[in-house]
């Protein structure tokens, strides 16, 4: 799925990496603990998650992830979309919640394949 | 690349928005000598890990990598409480972490468990009162 889809998808705002919104991924996680996605992510590249703070992007930088996702209406701060621009991550904010939020991506054929457990 | 190439740092204990700094350097600069990607996950990840836990457990402390053929070392030291029992520390789950660190995104108990999980060789030094001496190695 393409970050334009995600963005279509979830009515989401594109708050950096407007370059990357052809790039294409297959799969997706979604955590609010930053331990969980060190623990448990593998090959996914896109993070949903509620968690709005620095080390959600270095989190992301740890395991070469390409793009974020902010649910719930929270909003980045301006040092968080920097870090994530220097990071070559892209950021979305959608005021939908993660549950329906990974649900419409589910659906739309966005899944979870790579995870270990 | 014969001499081990080392990197040190001061982590910052007071300061949470900067926690992962130093790990998120160490991964440029390993991407930079030409590490491979997989290695370059394994020590990052496991540093970051630890990196956290010597600002949310200990007030921070030290990080030092050192590069050699074919093994990176990762020397995490602080002098922070100590850990009194380290096999129940090691256990999944198991965090002293209080809500706020959660709150974080941090505390769910698996930092020492992936930090294992990650790396070749991890050996645990404490003592209580005095501070903890985490050192790492992922070969490749
Ligand atoms: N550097 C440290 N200094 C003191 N205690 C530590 C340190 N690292 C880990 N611990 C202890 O070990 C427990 C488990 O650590 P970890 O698996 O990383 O989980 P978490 O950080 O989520 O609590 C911590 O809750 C803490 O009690
Ligand atoms: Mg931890």
């Amino acid at each position: 799925m393409k970050i334009s889809e995600i963005k279509e998808l979830l009515s989401a705002d594109v708050l950096c990496g407007e370059e990357m919104l052809e790039e294409d991924f297959c799969s997706a996680f979604g955590s609010d603990m930053m331990s969980d996605v060190l623990a448990f992510v593998n090959d996914q590249a896109v993070l949903l998650t509620g968690l709005c703070n620095l080390q959600v992007v270095r989190t992301a930088n740890m395991m070469d992830m390409r793009c974020i996702v902010f649910v719930r209406a929270k909003k980045p701060t301006d040092d968080i979309v920097e870090l994530a621009k220097e990071s070559g991550i892209a950021v979305l904010a959608t005021d939908k919640t993660m549950y329906v939020s990974c649900g419409i991506l589910y659906s739309n054929g966005l899944r979870n394949e790579a995870v270990n457990n | 690349m014969s001499e081990p190439i080392r990197f040190h740092f001061d982590v910052d204990g007071d300061n949470f928005s900067s926690a992962g700094e130093a790990s998120v350097q160490v991964k440029r600069m390993l991407r930079q000598i030409g590490i491979p990607a997989e290695v370059i996950r394994r020590v990052s990840v496991a540093m970051y890990e630890g990196e956290i836990n010597m600002v949310i457990h200990a007030d921070g402390g030290n990080a030092d990598v050192v590069v050699e053929p074919g093994k990176i070392i990762i020397i995490l030291a602080d002098r922070g409480p100590g850990i009194a029992d380290i096999e129940l520390a090691m256990t999944e789950g198991y965090s002293t972490a209080p809500e706020n660190v959660r709150s974080l995104g941090f505390g769910a108990g698996m930092g020492l468990p992936n930090m294992k999980r990650y790396t070749d060789d991890m050996k645990i030094e404490s003592v209580v009162g005095e501070g903890t001496t985490v050192t790492m190695t992922v070969l490749f």
